[in-house]
């Protein structure tokens, strides 16, 4: 399954609907390590590597912390929504606090390897696939 | 609001009532604070994903409306495995209860989070807002 769309009115809500099919999916387990499923995340294949989307909107970079141990990623930090002061609140929708996740991936990870990029309110982490657990191809004799 | 509780995910509600959107895809509502001070009016809003030259800002008869597109073309050429949230485009109107000097609104991105700053005058005319 590569999305290569051609119908740029099609593009997102086909990219959509798939997102929506995998919400049942069992293939990320969570690992006793750490506590709380914030911050949502996706999880993709890109070729032979993992790339996890997460979203952390108002999160700063200096708040982040990740760890990497084993196929383990743990995700913590702070989110901080700045208070009124002297201000009358209209609505209040956003929530800060701490959040603590950590994840088990059912593959070999190269820990050394993992990048972390934090756009936006995105944090992106590329996992390449650790080369000893790549699939290797047999030729039949 | 303590920030010491721990956070819990805030399930991303769907636009509905979307009026004049003529494609298929699904947009949502990003979380909003509003606080009023005495001289403005602090629109604070999530939407992470996006690039500050995909915000549209506008102010029209009293009704401040925000649309912030994703860029999905980041997402080609990556397989879904497992997905807790779904990724759309943001939008977003309120009724501004007070009159705002629109030609002094703010607008500032940082960490996907948009702050607006209406400052609280008479009437003007519609205009369009650029991201600083």
């Amino acid at each position: 399954m590569a999305y290569l769309y051609s119908d740029p009115f099609e593009t997102l809500f086909q990219f959509q609907n798939a997102l929506d099919q995998l919400r049942s999916s069992n293939w990320l387990q969570a690992s006793p390590s750490g506590g709380g499923s914030y911050p949502p995340m996706n999880v993709f294949r890109k070729g032979e590597d993992i790339v996890l989307v997460i979203e952390v909107p108002g999160v700063r970079k200096s708040d982040l912390r990740i760890d990497a141990k084993g196929n383990t990623i743990r995700i913590a930090g702070t989110k901080t929504v700045e208070q009124a002061d002297k201000a009358s609140v209209h609505r209040v929708e956003r929530r800060g606090g701490q959040f603590d996740r950590a994840i088990t991936l059912p593959i070999e990870i190269d820990a050394d390897r993992i990048k972390a990029e934090c756009r936006d309110g995105i944090l992106a982490l590329h996992l390449p696939r650790a080369e000893r657990d790549k699939p290797r191809a047999i030729s039949v004799a | 609001m303590a920030d010491s509780k721990p956070l819990e995910v805030q399930e991303k509600k769907e636009l509905v009532g979307k009026g004049e959107k003529t494609v298929p895809a699904r947009y949502f509502m990003p979380n909003t604070d509003i606080r009023e001070t005495e001289n403005a009016l602090l629109v604070v809003m999530e939407v992470p994903g996006v690039d500050r030259k995909d915000i549209d800002i506008k102010v029209e008869e009293d009704t401040l409306s925000i649309e912030a597109r994703v860029d999905y073309s980041k997402y080609e050429g990556m397989e879904p495995l497992y997905t807790e949230y779904n990724v759309g485009h943001f939008a977003r109107r309120f009724a501004l209860s007070h009159m705002i000097d629109q030609q002094q609104i703010g607008a500032t991105l940082n960490d996907g989070v948009l702050t607006l700053t209406l400052r609280k005058v008479q009437q003007a005319q519609p205009r369009r807002i650029d991201i600083s």
